[in-house]
Protein backbone atom coordinates (compact mmCIF):
# COMPACT_ATOMS: atom_id res chain seq x y z
CA UNK A 1 0.00 0.00 0.00
CA UNK A 2 1.71 3.36 -1.10
CA UNK A 3 -0.35 6.63 -0.11
CA UNK A 4 -0.50 9.55 -1.82
CA UNK A 5 -1.66 13.42 -1.78
CA UNK A 6 -2.06 16.31 -3.88
CA UNK A 7 -1.39 19.35 -1.48
CA UNK A 8 -3.20 21.56 -4.40
CA UNK A 9 -6.51 20.15 -3.86
CA UNK A 10 -6.00 19.91 0.01
CA UNK A 11 -9.11 22.24 1.29
CA UNK A 12 -7.27 21.67 5.24
CA UNK A 13 -10.49 19.84 6.72
CA UNK A 14 -7.89 17.90 8.72
CA UNK A 15 -9.90 14.86 8.32
CA UNK A 16 -6.99 12.19 7.45
CA UNK A 17 -4.89 13.81 10.65
CA UNK A 18 -7.72 13.04 12.71
CA UNK A 19 -8.70 9.02 11.17
CA UNK A 20 -5.32 8.11 10.55
CA UNK A 21 -2.51 10.46 12.89
CA UNK A 22 0.02 8.18 12.24
CA UNK A 23 0.07 8.36 8.49
CA UNK A 24 -1.55 11.67 8.00
CA UNK A 25 -0.75 15.24 9.91
CA UNK A 26 -1.46 18.90 8.98
CA UNK A 27 1.62 21.24 8.66
CA UNK A 28 1.95 24.91 9.55
CA UNK A 29 -0.59 26.06 6.83
CA UNK A 30 -3.14 23.42 7.82
CA UNK A 31 -2.31 20.95 4.56
CA UNK A 32 -1.79 17.70 4.68
CA UNK A 33 1.29 16.00 4.79
CA UNK A 34 1.72 12.00 4.69
CA UNK A 35 4.07 11.28 7.15
CA UNK A 36 4.18 7.47 6.33
CA UNK A 37 3.95 7.22 2.52
CA UNK A 38 3.73 3.30 2.63
CA UNK A 39 2.13 2.58 6.18
CA UNK A 40 2.10 -0.65 7.39
CA UNK A 41 -1.10 -3.26 6.46
CA UNK A 42 -3.14 -2.97 9.58
CA UNK A 43 -3.48 0.98 8.80
CA UNK A 44 -5.21 -0.16 5.28
CA UNK A 45 -8.89 0.65 7.00
CA UNK A 46 -8.42 4.03 8.49
CA UNK A 47 -6.22 5.12 5.85
CA UNK A 48 -9.33 3.90 3.41
CA UNK A 49 -11.65 5.54 5.19
CA UNK A 50 -9.26 8.91 5.24
CA UNK A 51 -9.23 8.69 1.87
CA UNK A 52 -13.31 7.97 1.38
CA UNK A 53 -14.03 10.78 3.77
CA UNK A 54 -11.33 13.60 2.07
CA UNK A 55 -13.87 16.37 0.93
CA UNK A 56 -11.29 17.48 -1.82
CA UNK A 57 -10.41 13.88 -2.64
CA UNK A 58 -6.53 14.87 -2.58
CA UNK A 59 -5.51 11.23 -0.94
CA UNK A 60 -4.85 8.45 -3.18
CA UNK A 61 -4.31 5.23 -2.15
CA UNK A 62 -2.36 2.56 -4.49
CA UNK A 63 -2.23 -1.04 -3.83
CA UNK B 1 -25.01 2.09 -6.75
CA UNK B 2 -23.36 3.30 -10.08
CA UNK B 3 -24.65 5.96 -12.39
CA UNK B 4 -24.51 3.94 -15.05
CA UNK B 5 -27.49 1.41 -13.29
CA UNK B 6 -29.50 4.08 -12.94
CA UNK B 7 -32.66 4.13 -15.02
CA UNK B 8 -31.94 7.31 -17.43
CA UNK B 9 -33.97 10.48 -17.68
CA UNK B 10 -35.15 12.91 -20.44
CA UNK B 11 -33.51 16.22 -20.27
CA UNK B 12 -36.15 18.63 -18.81
CA UNK B 13 -37.88 20.57 -21.33
CA UNK B 14 -36.65 23.80 -22.90
CA UNK B 15 -39.33 26.27 -22.82
CA UNK B 16 -39.27 30.42 -22.52
CA UNK B 17 -37.60 31.84 -20.51
CA UNK B 18 -37.93 33.41 -17.10
CA UNK B 19 -35.18 34.21 -14.34
CA UNK B 20 -32.78 35.81 -16.17
CA UNK B 21 -30.60 38.49 -14.22
CA UNK B 22 -27.67 38.93 -16.60
CA UNK B 23 -25.19 39.56 -13.86
CA UNK B 24 -22.08 39.58 -14.95
CA UNK B 25 -22.51 35.67 -15.69
CA UNK B 26 -21.05 33.85 -18.95
CA UNK B 27 -22.88 33.87 -22.08
CA UNK B 28 -23.37 30.11 -21.96
CA UNK B 29 -24.69 30.38 -18.58
CA UNK B 30 -27.14 33.08 -19.60
CA UNK B 31 -28.50 31.55 -22.14
CA UNK B 32 -28.85 28.24 -20.48
CA UNK B 33 -30.75 29.70 -17.89
CA UNK B 34 -33.35 31.38 -20.24
CA UNK B 35 -34.92 27.76 -21.11
CA UNK B 36 -35.91 27.06 -17.66
CA UNK B 37 -39.23 26.61 -16.66
CA UNK B 38 -40.71 25.44 -13.28
CA UNK B 39 -43.76 24.07 -15.01
CA UNK B 40 -44.17 20.32 -14.85
CA UNK B 41 -41.66 17.95 -13.96
CA UNK B 42 -40.09 15.96 -16.64
CA UNK B 43 -39.74 12.89 -14.55
CA UNK B 44 -43.65 12.79 -13.63
CA UNK B 45 -45.60 15.28 -15.78
CA UNK B 46 -46.98 16.20 -12.22
CA UNK B 47 -46.87 20.20 -11.15
CA UNK B 48 -43.00 20.30 -9.52
CA UNK B 49 -42.79 19.68 -5.73
CA UNK B 50 -42.44 22.98 -3.86
CA UNK B 51 -39.14 23.50 -2.04
CA UNK B 52 -38.09 23.70 1.14
CA UNK B 53 -40.29 20.81 2.42
CA UNK B 54 -40.82 20.25 5.94
CA UNK B 55 -39.73 17.97 8.31
CA UNK B 56 -42.79 16.29 10.23
CA UNK B 57 -40.68 14.52 12.91
CA UNK B 58 -37.68 16.61 13.97
CA UNK B 59 -35.83 13.68 14.06
CA UNK B 60 -36.07 12.20 10.49
CA UNK B 61 -35.46 13.97 6.58
CA UNK B 62 -38.95 15.52 5.38
CA UNK B 63 -40.96 12.83 4.56
CA UNK B 64 -40.93 13.61 0.65
CA UNK B 65 -37.04 12.72 0.71
CA UNK B 66 -37.14 8.75 0.92
CA UNK B 67 -39.80 9.07 -2.20
CA UNK B 68 -37.46 10.91 -4.46
CA UNK B 69 -34.04 8.45 -3.28
CA UNK B 70 -36.02 5.85 -4.65
CA UNK B 71 -37.96 7.17 -7.50
CA UNK B 72 -36.33 9.85 -8.88
CA UNK B 73 -33.31 10.96 -6.87
CA UNK B 74 -32.16 13.48 -9.26
CA UNK B 75 -35.57 15.60 -9.83
CA UNK B 76 -36.80 19.11 -10.47
CA UNK B 77 -38.86 21.08 -7.92
CA UNK B 78 -40.08 24.50 -7.38
CA UNK B 79 -38.62 27.52 -5.25
CA UNK B 80 -41.27 28.68 -2.33
CA UNK B 81 -39.21 32.27 -2.54
CA UNK B 82 -40.12 32.73 -6.16
CA UNK B 83 -41.53 29.92 -8.28
CA UNK B 84 -38.15 28.91 -10.02
CA UNK B 85 -37.15 25.92 -10.73
CA UNK B 86 -34.00 23.77 -9.30
CA UNK B 87 -32.59 20.11 -8.93
CA UNK B 88 -32.76 18.25 -6.19
CA UNK B 89 -30.12 15.68 -5.73
CA UNK B 90 -31.01 13.23 -2.92
CA UNK B 91 -28.36 10.29 -2.70
CA UNK B 92 -25.08 10.32 -0.85
CA UNK B 93 -23.50 9.39 -4.16
CA UNK B 94 -24.35 11.93 -6.28
CA UNK B 95 -24.82 14.79 -3.64
CA UNK B 96 -20.80 14.59 -3.07
CA UNK B 97 -20.64 13.78 -7.14
CA UNK B 98 -21.96 17.47 -7.31
CA UNK B 99 -20.19 19.08 -4.26
CA UNK B 100 -16.71 17.78 -5.77
CA UNK B 101 -17.66 18.86 -9.57
CA UNK B 102 -15.61 21.78 -10.96
CA UNK B 103 -18.03 22.49 -13.28
CA UNK B 104 -20.96 23.77 -10.48
CA UNK B 105 -20.15 26.86 -8.91
CA UNK B 106 -21.30 28.45 -5.54
CA UNK B 107 -21.76 32.14 -7.10
CA UNK B 108 -25.20 33.19 -5.58
CA UNK B 109 -24.96 36.03 -8.57
CA UNK B 110 -24.96 33.42 -11.68
CA UNK B 111 -28.70 33.39 -13.30
CA UNK B 112 -30.19 29.85 -11.99
CA UNK B 113 -28.86 29.96 -8.59
CA UNK B 114 -31.32 28.65 -6.52
CA UNK B 115 -32.14 31.20 -4.32
CA UNK B 116 -34.08 30.32 -0.88
CA UNK B 117 -34.60 34.28 0.04
CA UNK B 118 -35.65 36.81 -1.96
CA UNK B 119 -32.96 39.28 -2.71
CA UNK B 120 -33.69 42.40 -4.81
CA UNK B 121 -31.81 42.40 -7.89
CA UNK B 122 -30.36 46.45 -7.00
CA UNK B 123 -28.76 44.13 -3.68
CA UNK B 124 -27.74 41.20 -5.37
CA UNK B 125 -25.58 43.30 -8.36
CA UNK B 126 -24.37 44.97 -4.73
CA UNK B 127 -23.46 42.27 -2.19
CA UNK B 128 -20.04 41.12 -1.90
CA UNK B 129 -19.76 37.17 -2.24
CA UNK B 130 -19.21 35.42 0.93
CA UNK B 131 -16.34 33.03 0.66
CA UNK B 132 -18.96 29.85 0.38
CA UNK B 133 -20.59 31.59 -2.59
CA UNK B 134 -16.64 31.95 -4.20
CA UNK B 135 -15.40 29.62 -6.90
CA UNK B 136 -11.54 28.96 -7.55
CA UNK B 137 -9.49 30.78 -7.13
CA UNK B 138 -10.69 33.59 -5.39
CA UNK B 139 -11.82 30.90 -2.63
CA UNK B 140 -9.39 28.98 -2.63
CA UNK B 141 -6.99 32.01 -1.63
CA UNK B 142 -9.18 33.37 0.86
CA UNK B 143 -9.54 29.64 2.48
CA UNK B 144 -5.83 28.93 2.67
CA UNK B 145 -5.54 32.29 4.72
CA UNK B 146 -8.28 30.59 7.06
CA UNK B 147 -7.18 27.27 6.67
CA UNK B 148 -4.51 27.27 9.78
CA UNK B 149 -6.89 28.25 12.28
CA UNK B 150 -8.67 25.69 12.42
CA UNK B 151 -6.45 22.66 11.53
CA UNK B 152 -6.99 19.65 14.71
CA UNK B 153 -3.95 20.81 16.56
CA UNK B 154 -5.51 24.49 16.57
CA UNK B 155 -8.74 22.93 17.79
CA UNK B 156 -7.41 20.57 20.04
CA UNK B 157 -5.34 23.49 21.69
CA UNK B 158 -8.57 25.14 21.76
CA UNK B 159 -9.87 22.42 24.00
CA UNK B 160 -9.09 23.66 27.32
CA UNK B 161 -11.08 26.98 26.57
CA UNK B 162 -13.48 24.95 25.13
CA UNK B 163 -14.49 23.24 28.41
CA UNK B 164 -13.70 26.14 30.70
CA UNK B 165 -16.44 28.36 29.06
CA UNK B 166 -18.81 25.07 28.98
CA UNK B 167 -18.16 24.09 32.69
CA UNK B 168 -19.30 28.04 34.04
CA UNK B 169 -22.41 27.76 32.20
CA UNK B 170 -23.22 25.02 33.40
CA UNK B 171 -22.28 26.21 37.22
CA UNK B 172 -24.37 29.10 36.64
CA UNK B 173 -27.66 26.22 35.44
CA UNK B 174 -26.91 24.30 38.45
CA UNK B 175 -26.42 27.60 40.67
CA UNK B 176 -29.74 29.44 39.38
CA UNK B 177 -31.66 26.15 39.45
CA UNK B 178 -34.09 24.16 37.02
CA UNK B 179 -36.31 24.33 34.95
CA UNK B 180 -34.31 26.57 32.24
CA UNK B 181 -34.07 27.21 28.43
CA UNK B 182 -31.06 25.22 27.41
CA UNK B 183 -31.05 27.08 24.24
CA UNK B 184 -30.16 30.97 26.25
CA UNK B 185 -28.60 29.34 29.12
CA UNK B 186 -25.86 27.27 27.01
CA UNK B 187 -26.55 26.65 23.61
CA UNK B 188 -26.33 29.93 22.47
CA UNK B 189 -23.98 31.62 24.82
CA UNK B 190 -21.11 28.65 24.09
CA UNK B 191 -20.63 28.56 20.87
CA UNK B 192 -20.89 32.42 20.88
CA UNK B 193 -18.28 32.70 23.39
CA UNK B 194 -16.01 30.62 21.65
CA UNK B 195 -16.20 32.22 18.13
CA UNK B 196 -15.43 35.55 19.74
CA UNK B 197 -12.37 35.01 21.62
CA UNK B 198 -11.33 33.37 18.39
CA UNK B 199 -12.41 35.99 16.14
CA UNK B 200 -11.50 39.14 18.24
CA UNK B 201 -15.15 40.15 19.02
CA UNK B 202 -16.31 41.81 22.09
CA UNK B 203 -18.26 39.48 23.88
CA UNK B 204 -20.17 42.08 25.40
CA UNK B 205 -21.98 42.71 22.52
CA UNK B 206 -23.32 39.12 21.71
CA UNK B 207 -26.87 40.42 22.31
CA UNK B 208 -27.12 42.35 19.15
CA UNK B 209 -25.09 40.19 16.84
CA UNK B 210 -27.13 37.22 17.79
CA UNK B 211 -30.48 38.88 16.74
CA UNK B 212 -28.90 39.97 13.34
CA UNK B 213 -27.47 36.13 12.50
CA UNK B 214 -30.58 34.81 13.77
CA UNK B 215 -32.81 37.30 11.50
CA UNK B 216 -30.45 36.40 8.62
CA UNK B 217 -31.20 32.78 8.74
CA UNK B 218 -35.41 33.09 8.71
CA UNK B 219 -36.49 32.19 5.37
CA UNK B 220 -39.65 34.77 6.21
CA UNK B 221 -38.10 37.55 6.31
CA UNK B 222 -38.46 40.72 4.05
CA UNK B 223 -35.83 41.59 2.02
CA UNK B 224 -35.39 44.84 3.34
CA UNK B 225 -35.79 43.38 7.22
CA UNK B 226 -32.53 40.46 5.51
CA UNK B 227 -31.14 43.60 4.26
CA UNK B 228 -31.25 45.67 7.40
CA UNK B 229 -29.82 42.44 9.40
CA UNK B 230 -26.80 42.30 7.31
CA UNK B 231 -26.00 46.63 7.35
CA UNK B 232 -26.39 46.39 10.85
CA UNK B 233 -23.43 43.66 11.37
CA UNK B 234 -21.31 44.58 8.40
CA UNK B 235 -21.22 48.16 10.20
CA UNK B 236 -20.48 46.78 13.43
CA UNK B 237 -18.00 44.70 12.05
CA UNK B 238 -16.41 47.43 9.90
CA UNK B 239 -15.89 49.21 12.71
CA UNK B 240 -14.31 46.50 14.38
CA UNK B 241 -11.91 45.42 11.49
CA UNK B 242 -11.29 49.10 11.27
CA UNK B 243 -9.80 48.74 15.00
CA UNK B 244 -7.41 46.30 14.22
CA UNK B 245 -6.09 47.63 10.83
CA UNK B 246 -4.93 49.71 14.02
CA UNK B 247 -4.65 47.83 16.82
CA UNK B 248 -4.18 43.99 16.07
CA UNK B 249 -4.75 41.82 18.58
CA UNK B 250 -3.99 37.43 19.20
CA UNK B 251 -6.68 36.82 17.03
CA UNK B 252 -8.48 35.46 13.93
CA UNK B 253 -8.95 38.63 12.24
CA UNK B 254 -6.14 39.99 13.20
CA UNK B 255 -3.94 37.26 11.58
CA UNK B 256 -6.14 37.55 8.35
CA UNK B 257 -5.11 41.30 8.12
CA UNK B 258 -1.50 40.98 8.82
CA UNK B 259 -1.43 37.97 6.21
CA UNK B 260 -3.18 40.00 3.66
CA UNK B 261 -0.55 42.79 4.04
CA UNK B 262 1.19 40.17 1.68
CA UNK B 263 -0.60 38.36 -0.12
CA UNK B 264 -3.10 41.27 -0.83
CA UNK B 265 -6.13 38.92 -1.53
CA UNK B 266 -8.60 40.53 0.07
CA UNK B 267 -10.13 44.45 1.01
CA UNK B 268 -11.40 45.94 3.69
CA UNK B 269 -14.79 45.27 2.75
CA UNK B 270 -13.86 41.17 2.17
CA UNK B 271 -12.33 41.53 5.43
CA UNK B 272 -15.74 42.53 6.73
CA UNK B 273 -17.76 39.67 4.92
CA UNK B 274 -15.60 37.06 6.07
CA UNK B 275 -15.79 38.16 9.29
CA UNK B 276 -19.62 37.94 8.97
CA UNK B 277 -19.40 34.50 8.10
CA UNK B 278 -17.31 33.23 10.19
CA UNK B 279 -19.69 35.34 13.08
CA UNK B 280 -22.60 33.63 11.71
CA UNK B 281 -21.05 30.55 10.63
CA UNK B 282 -19.45 29.95 13.79
CA UNK B 283 -22.66 30.18 16.28
CA UNK B 284 -25.79 29.69 15.00
CA UNK B 285 -25.18 26.28 13.41
CA UNK B 286 -23.62 24.66 16.44
CA UNK B 287 -25.63 26.05 19.24
CA UNK B 288 -28.77 24.64 16.76
CA UNK B 289 -26.99 21.11 17.02
CA UNK B 290 -26.65 21.12 20.77
CA UNK B 291 -29.81 22.11 21.81
CA UNK B 292 -31.26 19.40 18.91
CA UNK B 293 -28.13 16.80 20.24
CA UNK B 294 -29.67 17.06 23.47
CA UNK B 295 -33.15 16.99 22.84
CA UNK B 296 -32.23 13.57 20.82
CA UNK B 297 -30.51 12.00 24.05
CA UNK B 298 -33.23 13.07 26.42
CA UNK B 299 -35.60 11.31 23.68
CA UNK B 300 -33.60 8.03 23.69
CA UNK B 301 -32.54 7.55 27.42
CA UNK B 302 -31.43 4.15 26.74
CA UNK B 303 -28.47 5.48 24.59
CA UNK B 304 -28.01 8.11 26.63
CA UNK B 305 -27.41 5.99 29.70
CA UNK B 306 -24.77 4.02 27.77
CA UNK B 307 -23.05 7.61 27.08
CA UNK B 308 -23.02 8.92 30.69
CA UNK B 309 -21.25 4.99 31.18
CA UNK B 310 -18.80 4.87 28.76
CA UNK B 311 -17.93 8.73 27.29
CA UNK B 312 -15.76 7.10 24.93
CA UNK B 313 -18.35 6.78 22.77
CA UNK B 314 -18.95 10.55 22.54
CA UNK B 315 -17.18 11.34 19.52
CA UNK B 316 -19.42 8.74 17.82
CA UNK B 317 -22.34 9.71 19.24
CA UNK B 318 -21.22 13.05 17.35
CA UNK B 319 -21.21 12.21 13.99
CA UNK B 320 -24.55 10.22 14.42
CA UNK B 321 -26.14 13.30 16.05
CA UNK B 322 -24.42 15.72 13.38
CA UNK B 323 -26.22 13.16 10.46
CA UNK B 324 -29.43 12.53 11.84
CA UNK B 325 -30.28 16.34 11.91
CA UNK B 326 -28.07 17.46 9.10
CA UNK B 327 -29.42 21.14 10.10
CA UNK B 328 -28.27 22.77 7.14
CA UNK B 329 -29.60 20.48 4.54
CA UNK B 330 -30.44 23.24 1.38
CA UNK B 331 -27.07 25.16 2.71
CA UNK B 332 -25.14 23.47 -0.18
CA UNK B 333 -26.55 25.32 -3.27
CA UNK B 334 -24.90 25.18 -6.59
CA UNK B 335 -25.19 26.70 -10.42
CA UNK B 336 -23.86 24.16 -12.73
CA UNK B 337 -21.50 26.02 -15.74
CA UNK B 338 -21.44 23.31 -17.68
CA UNK B 339 -23.41 20.37 -18.50
CA UNK B 340 -22.91 17.82 -16.04
CA UNK B 341 -24.37 14.43 -16.04
CA UNK B 342 -25.58 13.05 -12.21
CA UNK B 343 -27.33 10.00 -12.22
CA UNK B 344 -28.08 9.93 -15.50
CA UNK B 345 -30.11 13.01 -15.74
CA UNK B 346 -28.59 15.93 -17.80
CA UNK B 347 -28.36 19.02 -15.81
CA UNK B 348 -27.94 21.47 -18.04
CA UNK B 349 -25.66 24.78 -17.59
CA UNK B 350 -27.23 27.63 -15.63
CA UNK B 351 -29.19 25.17 -13.79
CA UNK B 352 -29.70 25.81 -10.39
CA UNK B 353 -28.75 22.35 -7.79
CA UNK B 354 -29.64 21.55 -4.36
CA UNK B 355 -27.58 19.16 -2.86
CA UNK B 356 -29.53 18.07 0.16
CA UNK B 357 -27.44 16.83 2.44
CA UNK B 358 -30.16 15.71 5.27
CA UNK B 359 -31.54 13.62 2.18
CA UNK B 360 -27.95 12.04 2.08
CA UNK B 361 -27.61 11.79 5.43
CA UNK B 362 -30.74 9.58 5.32
CA UNK B 363 -29.33 7.32 2.26
CA UNK B 364 -30.57 3.78 3.35
CA UNK B 365 -27.69 2.46 1.12
CA UNK B 366 -24.49 4.27 3.28
CA UNK B 367 -27.04 4.45 6.52
CA UNK B 368 -28.78 1.40 6.92
CA UNK B 369 -31.82 1.96 8.96
CA UNK B 370 -31.38 5.71 8.73
CA UNK B 371 -34.42 7.20 10.83
CA UNK B 372 -33.13 5.43 14.25
CA UNK B 373 -30.48 7.23 15.94
CA UNK B 374 -27.62 4.93 16.27
CA UNK B 375 -25.33 6.28 18.30
CA UNK B 376 -22.86 3.37 17.79
CA UNK B 377 -23.22 3.78 14.16
CA UNK B 378 -20.26 2.57 12.55
CA UNK B 379 -20.42 4.88 9.43
CA UNK B 380 -21.88 7.57 11.13
CA UNK B 381 -18.61 9.86 9.93
CA UNK B 382 -19.65 9.37 5.87
CA UNK B 383 -22.22 12.13 6.83
CA UNK B 384 -22.75 15.43 4.81
CA UNK B 385 -23.70 17.15 7.35
CA UNK B 386 -20.52 19.82 6.88
CA UNK B 387 -21.14 19.64 3.29
CA UNK B 388 -18.37 18.00 0.95
CA UNK B 389 -15.74 18.99 -1.16
CA UNK B 390 -14.16 22.34 -1.48
CA UNK B 391 -17.12 24.40 0.59
CA UNK B 392 -17.32 21.94 3.67
CA UNK B 393 -17.53 23.75 6.30
CA UNK B 394 -13.79 25.01 7.59
CA UNK B 395 -15.01 25.19 11.24
CA UNK B 396 -16.01 21.32 11.39
CA UNK B 397 -13.31 20.20 13.71
CA UNK B 398 -14.12 23.19 15.74
CA UNK B 399 -17.87 22.22 16.01
CA UNK B 400 -17.17 18.78 17.11
CA UNK B 401 -15.08 19.91 20.18
CA UNK B 402 -17.69 21.58 21.14
CA UNK B 403 -19.89 19.34 20.45
CA UNK B 404 -18.05 16.73 22.60
CA UNK B 405 -17.58 19.26 25.35
CA UNK B 406 -21.34 20.01 25.70
CA UNK B 407 -22.54 16.92 25.69
CA UNK B 408 -20.12 15.08 27.74
CA UNK B 409 -20.58 17.81 30.75
CA UNK B 410 -24.01 18.23 30.66
CA UNK B 411 -23.83 14.06 30.95
CA UNK B 412 -21.79 14.05 33.73
CA UNK B 413 -22.14 16.81 35.32
CA UNK B 414 -26.18 16.63 35.42
CA UNK B 415 -27.09 13.15 34.97
CA UNK B 416 -30.68 13.80 35.94
CA UNK B 417 -31.40 16.14 33.06
CA UNK B 418 -35.11 15.80 31.66
CA UNK B 419 -37.26 17.84 29.39
CA UNK B 420 -39.66 20.38 31.51
CA UNK B 421 -42.16 20.24 28.46
CA UNK B 422 -44.15 18.42 27.18
CA UNK B 423 -42.65 17.49 23.52
CA UNK B 424 -44.94 18.42 21.52
CA UNK B 425 -44.97 22.16 22.47
CA UNK B 426 -41.39 22.11 21.44
CA UNK B 427 -41.27 24.71 18.70
CA UNK B 428 -38.94 23.67 16.13
CA UNK B 429 -37.51 26.10 13.22
CA UNK B 430 -39.01 24.92 10.18
CA UNK B 431 -38.69 28.36 8.90
CA UNK B 432 -35.29 28.81 8.85
CA UNK B 433 -32.22 27.62 6.53
CA UNK B 434 -30.81 26.02 9.46
CA UNK B 435 -32.80 24.04 11.43
CA UNK B 436 -33.42 23.88 14.91
CA UNK B 437 -35.61 24.27 18.37
CA UNK B 438 -36.15 28.06 19.48
CA UNK B 439 -36.35 27.10 23.27
CA UNK B 440 -35.59 23.62 25.12
CA UNK B 441 -36.89 24.12 28.42
CA UNK B 442 -34.75 21.40 30.50
CA UNK B 443 -34.75 20.62 34.49
CA UNK B 444 -33.09 18.02 36.78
Amino acid sequence: MRVTAERDRCVGSGQCALLSPEVFDQDDDGLVVVLREEPAEELRGEVFQAADLCPARSIRVHG
Amino acid sequence: MTADILPRRPRPASVTGTDVTGIGAADTVRKAAMTQSADTAPETGAPLPQFPMRRTCPFSEPREYAEMRADHPVSRAALKVNGKPTWLVTRHEHVRQVLGDSRVSSNLKLPGYPHQFHIPEEMLAQVRLMMLNLDPPEHSAQRRMLIPEFTARRVKEMRPRIQQIVDEHVDAMLAAGGPVDLVTALALPVPSLVICELLGVPYEDHARFEEWSAAMMNHDLSPAEYGAAVQALDMYLDKLVTLKENEPGDDLISRFLEKNRTERIADHVDVVTMARLMLVGGHETTANMIALGVLALLRHPGQMAELQADPTLLPGAVEELLRVFSISDSGTARVAVEDIEVGGVTIRAGEGILALNNAADHDESVFPDPDTLDIRRKEARSHLAFGYGIHQCIGANLARAELEAVYGTLLRRIPGLRLAAAPEELRFKDDAMVYGVYELPVTW
